[in-house]
């Protein structure tokens, strides 16, 4: 089997991104599963109902902006995967909302899922995520 | 750290009765993180909006939680019912114990 | 056969993005100021590029959209701080801006000029070098720091109620000389990297520069709010960035070389609409 330059670089770029995912998410890992559980309760998290609205790529990851949907939530609590944080923040609706719906900016600090949880006025819990790639700029990065 | 904070909120100035209307929000705040340091390799302390609460008329219409993943110049977009005339209050809730509130009236036919 | 599909793979990802060319959206901002974001390039342009194209339609729809509206646009948060300082009385004379220009918005069009020649002063100022004269002639006030936040604020309000109006420079008679001096300047490769403003935004505009996508490096946005450092960006700052990142020495903001290429520059943009505080990555 000969392996041409190409083909290494490929092989080697797809090792690199298989070896450095599970070890970004890792680091998180144990918080964002704090951050769920105590948003839940430990409840079952179903995935209907809830819209997460993010680029694919971010052409900065200092302003990202983001959307989530939820009709019908009390409350969408969203959370950065991969940030030294994972918390963003929470939305709580109030009677008078017209929708369970907001629009808002974060901050990425890398390329990593970006997951929405609501809760349900009946008390259930849906999740979306969704991976947001953060560039890094052109010279001075 | 709190300084030139200006609240912005675009409201329309008239709504129908139950009609959803959709309002936007933007405050000046730099939202320092607290995960960034100094020139000399200190680290910056977390100085951020916490907090940002609208009321009609003393109702709830949205509260949110903002972590320090929330950008430089905190935005926001949602949509509001009202049911009649009356005042939104916006509230957004500082580090630093400041508290910043902008008024909006709108005529409900 | 695998191997051959994975050898496709990587060439798409290397060729995919390089040749995203500018976009074809349009801009307008507020749903009434139509901006040209493309124009055949200006004469002395000829044999360089055809068409110059605004840094906007290199952007993502995310960051474009961020400008096509006043209350998105977090760079209008300076324009506002510049509004109070306009009727603001500064200095020993008692003067505001106010006091002789009015209304900010009779200064329409003013910021689409500079830089510009000064025949009392014999050189070629900039719009800032403009304001800090009014400052400490006029008004016996302290003059800004260059592209320190005050500046920029009060720039930013000027190119605002310019908007959608022609970036025209002027670049004969008394102002050649420093035009000639910018655009040497221009094409001059600096740093370790050897690298000239023209062969990433004239050669290779369009392309990718890592993740980036390059655009012909044109100022009629300046102001700039920056996504990456969330506030208002002079031209200057931007040149001091790009030329330390050839890893140069580079040159001061309000230093005469970046005055020169500031002009040179801005008539690379005749043509397309001033869009200051523009919004970009």
């Amino acid at each position: 089997m000969q392996l041409t330059r190409r083909d290494a670089l490929a092989l080697g770029g797809a090792a690199l991104s298989l070896a450095a995912l599970p070890m970004r998410a890792l680091a998180a890992t144990d918080m964002v599963g704090e951050a769920i559980t105590a948003f839940t309760g430990g409840a079952d998290v179903g995935e209907r109902g809830i819209t997460l609205t993010a680029p694919e790529i971010a052409e900065n990851g200092n302003t990202v902006p983001i959307e989530v949907d939820a009709p019908g939530a009390a409350a969408i609590m969203v959370l950065a995967a991969g940030n030294p944080n994972p918390d963003v923040g929470t939305f709580n609706f109030g009677p008078l909302a017209a929708s369970q719906f907001a629009s808002t900016r974060i901050r990425l600090a890398g390329t990593q899922d970006v997951i929405a949880i609501a809760k349900m006025a009946d008390g259930s819990f849906v999740r979306a995520s969704q991976e947001v790639k953060v560039t890094i700029g052109g010279c001075g990065g | 750290m709190a300084t030139g904070v200006k609240p912005r909120v675009r409201v329309p100035k008239s709504a129908s009765a139950g009609e959803a209307i959709t309002i936007k929000t933007l405050i000046s705040h730099q939202m320092e993180s607290g995960q960034r340091k100094d020139k000399e390799g200190n680290i910056i302390p977390r100085s951020i909006i916490n907090r940002f609460t609208v009321d009609f008329d003393g109702e709830n219409v949205i509260d949110v939680a903002l972590e320090p993943a929330i950008s430089t110049n905190p935005y926001f977009e949602f949509e509001a019912t009202v049911p009649a005339s009356g005042s939104f209050v916006f509230t957004w809730y500082d580090d630093d114990g400041d508290i910043y509130t902008e008024e909006k009236a709108i005529t409900v036919s | 056969m695998k191997r051959t599909t994975l050898t496709a793979i990587a060439l798409a990802m290397v060729t995919g993005p390089a040749m995203a060319d500018p976009d074809a959206d349009a801009l307008v901002v507020n749903g009434e100021i139509e901006m040209v974001t493309e124009a055949s390039a200006p004469a002395h342009l000829e044999g360089a590029l055809k068409t110059v194209y605004s840094g906007w339609r290199f952007r993502s729809d995310e960051t474009q959209a961020v400008q096509m509206d006043d209350f998105d646009n977090p760079g209008m948060l300076g324009v506002e701080v510049a509004l109070d300082a306009w009727t603001e009385v500064a200095g020993t004379e008692g003067e505001s801006c106010a006091s002789c220009h009015g209304s900010p918005e009779e200064m329409a069009g003013v910021s689409a000029t500079y830089p510009k020649w000064d025949a009392a002063a014999g050189e070629v100022q900039t719009l800032t070098m403009q304001m800090n004269e009014c400052r400490t002639e006029r008004m016996g006030a302290e003059p800004y720091a260059y592209d320190k936040g005050d500046a920029i604020n009060m720039t930013a309000l000027l190119t605002s109620v310019s908007r959608g109006m022609p970036m025209s420079v002027a670049i004969d008679g008394p102002a050649a000389e420093t035009w000639e001096m910018g655009k040497e300047l221009y094409y001059t490769r600096f740093g370790q990297l050897e690298l000239s403003c023209a062969n990433c935004h004239e050669d290779n505009y369009g392309m990718m520069i890592r993740a980036d996508h390059l655009s012909q490096g044109q100022i009629n946005g300046f102001p700039t709010y920056r996504l990456k450092n969330t506030k208002l960006n002079g031209v200057h700052s931007r040149f001091k960035g790009c030329i330390r990142d050839t890893r140069a020495e580079t040159f001061a903001p309000g230093s005469p070389e970046l005055i020169a290429l500031e002009l040179y520059v801005a008539s690379r943009s005749n043509g397309l609409s001033v869009e200051g505080p523009s919004v970009r990555n």
